[in-house]
């Protein structure tokens, strides 16, 4: 993958250059950009229009109008409530996109770090960090969330938080989740991280470096975490759809987000029920699952792009 | 030599795991035998919590849990009172690994030459319709497949059974619903290993040999990039194994995945207990299979 | 970096036998967990996996419809209109103050096993369900007996001063503690069915895996496999075995209620009998189908305040908050199966019994009382939790009522209350802890009379759950249980309905359940729509087989 020498340009400026040329990334990109937007500006429509635009189209205001399907007043038709289906697939986003970024981003840095350091090190520190995954991997995830979830928010309500701001504990519920789920997520990848590790640390660049009398961080971070970007991404890629996944699994078991706030993982298990040979109403299943599934491979794609502009083997 | 001492650790990794079990499963809220029906009176459920020794103090129920272990007693089900934990393990285990292990070899099957092709033609046609439809596997989520594929296959084409484990014809729809999440992960993991194999440099080393592309990539491209996927597939056959509350749930098939979930929601101490130790004993066992075969693909690693 | 001859050599044969591990591995997998069973002739899906076939342990319907058909009691339900008539007992004389019933056994009583049944087995089976150490839930279904209360709890230790005995091998003595109305009915009960002593002895907690397992009922226990089915054969022995119309019936546990509706548009299975497996968002489409049947039963959707917590402990409040519910609306909109909406809790049809009116839906006086109380438009009022469980098979019927509640409330009374859903296990103990403000309930009728409804809220009772308590309902309950007069006792508990729904209000009933199940009429018979959603299996049949 070699290219014309182009002068005059920094490191970060040739990474650009490629990424540019990648259509699907910066489509995607370009995507990301606009969901992000309208899921900042919406609230704000809402607010400052007023009136029956607001109040049709605010996500908790139920109204008569149920199953509706998509109409000029309803964009993306109602849920059984009568609700706006656009307005709360705008307002879930903020709910599965955080879940998506808080938890991958938790389980990012604790895996790559304990991936690394174990594979790096290796010998007797190597053997007890990954015992430790070990037994954390050996628990079934479930039982971990389950009891994070119950328990912290069992602390929560004997603190004064619910007594003293009731929409701060709502937060601080869905913030734990975050977390919960986060704390779940890293195993893999450390096991994936030190795996890579394992087999790039004899390689002739890395002895190369050691020879030279460079000290183990920097091996680390200079030679071994830029190599193990690629599978990094990719890695992070399947982590955000599972997270956000497991999210509506939860809200199933009454541990998700609590309602009447929504995420495209409660709107989606919601809109399961309507594949039945029966009668479908399509827009209750197709646009939550048609919004998450373009966002995740927005996100895919963009990441992609990303690593092939500025990752180090290829230049 | 180093092998036999990971299996001697697994004994007191696997006392660690059952304590760090117990003392989750108590520390949640809720009790096995609450229930909707309150008893007429309140003896009745003391009654019945010193029936199950629920009445001690933790430690001295953990004491005779191992007690009873050591016997090869694994205790009764608190919520179905009839069975033994070994008993509904047993029922329902072979039924999770036979669809656990059709799903995994779907997945092998669609996921391996998909992430191949893709890392082999990138940025070709070929890529960008192999991707998506992997990323798509990856993204829809088993509770829209499945139901998606009964609408399809069963309801409306009449060609496959809806639901139930009671033929070989029976088994197809929950193999793919299951499979085809991890074909798509297995896929997205061999294209990102086959990527970075063909980076390396032993790899360019050989091609500057000039050894023939095609046999290049597979000979030893091959080799490498399955590292990843082979990481993956420890943990992703314990999963598969130990089958899937969802699938499982749809198909109405009588496996063990539904306990994992039911047993911790019913706080059925006992059973999730049992279904913790055999998840550990299954992940234990895979995770040893995996670095082992990591030894054979990849020679440059060693354990000492 | 090489490795060794040795080590290659290791790992061709490691390879090898990884390889020929995983082909074994396959093989088995392949022949294992299919086993060719023959045909049942009725399919039954009866909701989640019964938690047990002990008859002493059970607590939900489902799992006493499949009980039902393999232990019998001294009397049993009708399958058209669930009124008792008589089961292992012939006939009954009651003592003219109706403490006294002597039950007169059939004499040509046997276990499947072929072994004489005795009055001797009832005695036993009853003991049984009353003893510590059998820890029944439903014990209290006994409590009518004398001292079987002290014998239950622990205060007396001697089962012989329970008041049941058997004076010859035909006749079992039952003395009540005041005179029950609904005695008979409740003999029909699971808990008071009659289980093989022996059996028990010997086995213990393991008696149903016992083979052959005794039974006194219609059928036999051919097979049972936990999410995978029960099979019942008919009982040979059965007194009534002439009348027993299927050979084999199959009890299908399914969670999902589009995998059960699925699995009977494939004819996979004949009838579907719980309100839980019809896929709710198809309600109001499948009732206009010939083989959907709807019925009323007994039972009542409602929400209790827990009035030991500020500001429900306000009469004034609790009934602003009943009558700022719009009960049309919730059924219209939610549930949408034809449920009647109710202001009070015992359903109409119960066995003679007409309930009073309780508190209506009307959001100005709903305003004006919470004015009263101190809080005018809701100013000053607290947030508030209303408490429910994630519904088994992931329902979302409680979350949209409780969204529903929440919209009502804010508009009609401006008071904000949040939504709070919590585990199932959890929520039972919330609820009986009293760790609550608003929670969702349901009770189902387990026999057809007032008392299994208005005596859960006498004072301290194990399900009343929401703190309240007064002196004058308990006396009303208890002089009604006592009254052998139908009118008297209906008055007595008229009165006391109305303390409840009208005057306190510490609950307020939403709507009465609609029983529905599904079968083709034309395919099967036996299934009468009754009160208690009770379908014997003994009486279904198969009338035209399946081309």
């Amino acid at each position: 993958m070699s290219e014309p020498a182009q002068q005059h340009l920094s490191p970060n400026q040739h990474a650009w250059r490629r990424f540019k040329k990648n259509r699907p990334a910066v489509l995607s990109a370009w995507f990301l950009v606009l969901l992000l937007l309208a899921i900042a500006v919406w609230p704000l429509v809402l607010k400052f229009s007023g009136g029956a635009f607001a109040q049709t189209h605010n996500p908790d205001q139920l109204s008569d109008a149920q199953f509706m399907p998509p109409g000029a007043q309803h964009w993306l038709g109602t849920d059984v409530h009568g609700r706006d289906l656009f307005s709360r697939i705008l307002f879930g986003a903020q709910i599965s996109l955080l879940v998506g970024v808080v938890g991958t981003v938790v389980s990012l840095v604790i895996g790559v770090l304990w991936g690394a350091i174990a594979g790096y090190v290796g010998g007797r520190t190597d053997s007890f960090l990954m015992r430790i995954v070990d037994v954390l991997y050996s628990l079934p995830s479930i039982i971990f969330v389950i009891v994070l979830l119950t328990t912290l928010g069992d602390l929560l309500k004997q603190s004064h938080f619910i007594e003293n701001s009731p929409a701060l504990a709502g937060r601080l519920r869905v913030m734990l989740l975050f977390i919960g789920l986060g704390a779940v997520s890293w195993l893999t990848m450390a096991r994936i991280v030190r795996g890579q590790v394992l087999s790039l640390r004899t390689r002739a660049f890395v002895e190369a470096s050691r020879t030279l009398g460079a000290g183990a961080p920097r091996i680390l971070f200079r030679h071994i975490i830029p190599n193990i970007f690629g599978i990094v991404i990719t890695y992070l890629a399947l982590t955000m759809p599972a997270i956000i996944l497991y999210e509506s699994f939860l809200s199933y078991l009454g541990l998700g987000v609590q309602p009447p706030m929504a995420s495209w993982g409660t709107l989606i298990a919601e809109g399961v029920s309507q594949i039945n040979p029966i009668r479908i109403y399509w827009w209750l299943i197709v646009f939550p699952g048609g919004v998450l599934v373009t966002t995740l491979l927005a996100l895919n794609f963009l990441g992609d792009g990303l690593r092939d502009a500025w990752d180090v083997k290829a230049k | 030599m180093y092998f036999i001492r990971r299996i001697l650790f697994a004994i007191p990794l696997l006392f660690a795991i059952s304590l760090l079990a117990f003392v989750l499963m108590h520390l949640a809220p809720g009790s096995p035998f609450d229930s909707e029906r309150k008893p007429a009176s309140p003896e009745i459920e003391r009654n019945l919590k010193a029936k199950y020794h629920y009445d001690e103090p933790v430690w001295k129920q953990y004491m005779r849990y191992l007690n009873d272990l050591a016997h090869g007693d694994f205790g009764v089900s608190l919520k179905y009172r009839n069975h033994t934990v070994t008993d509904i393990i047993a029922q329902g285990l072979p039924v999770s690994m036979t669809l656990g292990g059709l799903a995994f070899c779907f997945a092998m099957v669609f996921g391996l030459p998909a992430g191949f092709l893709t890392a082999a033609r990138r940025g070709g046609w070929e890529d960008y319709a192999g991707s998506l439809l992997t990323l798509l596997t990856v993204c829809i989520p088993s509770f829209v497949i499945a139901p998606a594929l009964v609408l399809i296959f069963a309801i409306k084409c009449h060609l496959l059974p809806v639901a139930l484990w009671n033929s070989p014809w029976s088994m197809i729809l929950p193999t793919v619903a299951l499979g085809l999440y991890f074909a798509g992960k297995i896929s997205r993991l061999m294209r990102e290993g086959m990527l970075g194999a063909m980076q390396s440099e032993f790899i360019t080393a050989a091609r500057s040999k000039g050894l023939a592309e095609n046999s290049l990539l597979l000979k030893h491209a091959v080799r490498i990039a399955i590292l990843p996927v082979v990481t993956f597939s420890g943990p992703m056959m314990a999963d598969l194994l130990t089958g899937s509350f969802i699938v499982e749930n749809i198909f109405q098939i009588p496996g063990i995945g539904v306990f994992f979930v039911n047993s911790m929601s019913n706080r059925d101490h006992t059973m999730t207990m049992g279904l913790a130790l055999l998840y550990a004993i299954l992940v234990i066992g895979l995770n040893l299979l995996v670095d082992f075969a990591y030894t054979m693909l990849d020679p440059r690693v060693k354990y000492e | 970096m090489l490795i060794s001859k040795r080590a290659r050599q290791f790992i061709c044969q490691a390879r090898f036998l990884f390889l020929s591990c995983g082909a074994l591995l396959l093989c088995h997998l392949f022949s294992g967990c299919i086993r060719p069973e023959p045909p049942a002739d009725i399919t039954i899906i009866n909701n989640i996996e019964p938690e047990s076939l002990d008859p002493a342990i059970i607590v939900a319907q489902a799992d006493m419809r499949v009980v039902e058909g393999l232990f019998d009691g001294l009397t049993r339900l009708d399958p058209k209109d669930a009124s008792a008539i008589p089961g292992l007992a012939e006939r009954w004389d009651i003592s003219s103050d109706g403490t006294i019933y002597t039950f007169h056994l059939r004499t040509n009583l046997m276990w499947s096993t072929g072994e004489p049944l005795t009055s001797a087995d009832v005695v036993y089976s009853w003991i049984r369900a009353l003893d510590p150490k059998t820890a029944a839930r439903y014990a209290g279904q006994l409590y009518y007996l004398k001292n079987a209360e002290e014998f239950n709890t622990g205060k007396i230790t001697n089962a012989a001063l329970v008041g049941v005995s058997a004076p010859d091998p035909f006749t079992v003595r039952a003395e009540l503690k005041s005179p029950t109305a609904f005695f008979l009915d409740l003999c029909a009960f699971a808990t008071l069915a009659v289980v093989p002593r022996q059996t028990i002895e010997k086995y213990g907690d393991h008696w149903l895996s016992a083979r052959p397992l005794p039974v006194s009922g219609a059928y036999e226990l051919a097979a049972w496999r936990l999410n995978d089915k029960v099979r019942l054969k008919k009982n040979p022995y059965y007194w009534d075995a002439t009348n027993t119309q299927s050979e084999i019936i199959d009890l299908l546990p399914v969670s999902s209620p589009n995998t059960a509706l699925n699995l009977y548009e494939r004819g996979e299975a004949d009838i579907v009998w719980d309100k839980e497996l019809i896929p709710s968002e198809l309600v109001d489409v499948l009732l206009q189908r010939p083989d959907f049947h709807s019925f009323t039963y007994l039972g009542t959707y409602f929400f209790r305040f827990n009035v030991t917590r500020k500001p429900f402990d306000d009469p004034r409040v609790r009934k602003a908050l009943a009558m700022a519910v719009d009960k049309q609306r919730i059924v219209k909109k939610i549930t949408r199966a034809g449920e009647t909406t109710t202001t009070h809790l015992v359903p109409g049809g119960t066995q003679n019994y007409t309930s009073p009116e309780g508190v209506g839906y009307d959001p100005e006086t709903a305003r004006k009382l919470l004015a009263e109380a101190g809080y005018p438009d809701g100013k000053g009022f607290p947030r508030f939790e209303y408490l429910f469980n994630a519904a088994s098979g992931g329902g979302k019927i409680h979350e949209n009522i409780a969204i529903e509640l929440q919209q009502m409330w804010r508009d009609e009374l401006g008071i904000t209350m949040v939504v709070r859903q919590v585990e199932t296990q959890v929520f039972w103990g919330m609820q009986s802890r009293l760790d609550y403000s608003l929670s969702k309930s349901s009770w189902i009728g387990d026999y057809n009379d007032a008392n299994t409804f208005l005596g859960m809220f006498v004072t301290g009772e194990g399900n009343n759950e929401t703190g309240w308590g007064k002196p004058e309902y308990d006396s009303l309950i208890r002089a009604a249980n006592v009254e052998t007069d139908l009118k008297r006792r209906e008055k007595l508990f008229q009165q006391a309905e109305t303390i409840l729904v009208h005057d306190e209000v510490p609950i307020v009933p939403l709507y009465f359940y609609v029983g529905i199940n599904y079968f083709d009429t034309n395919r099967i018979s036996g299934i009468w729509a009754n009160l208690l959603d009770h379908h014997p299996l003994r009486s279904i049949k198969k009338t035209k087989v399946t081309p």
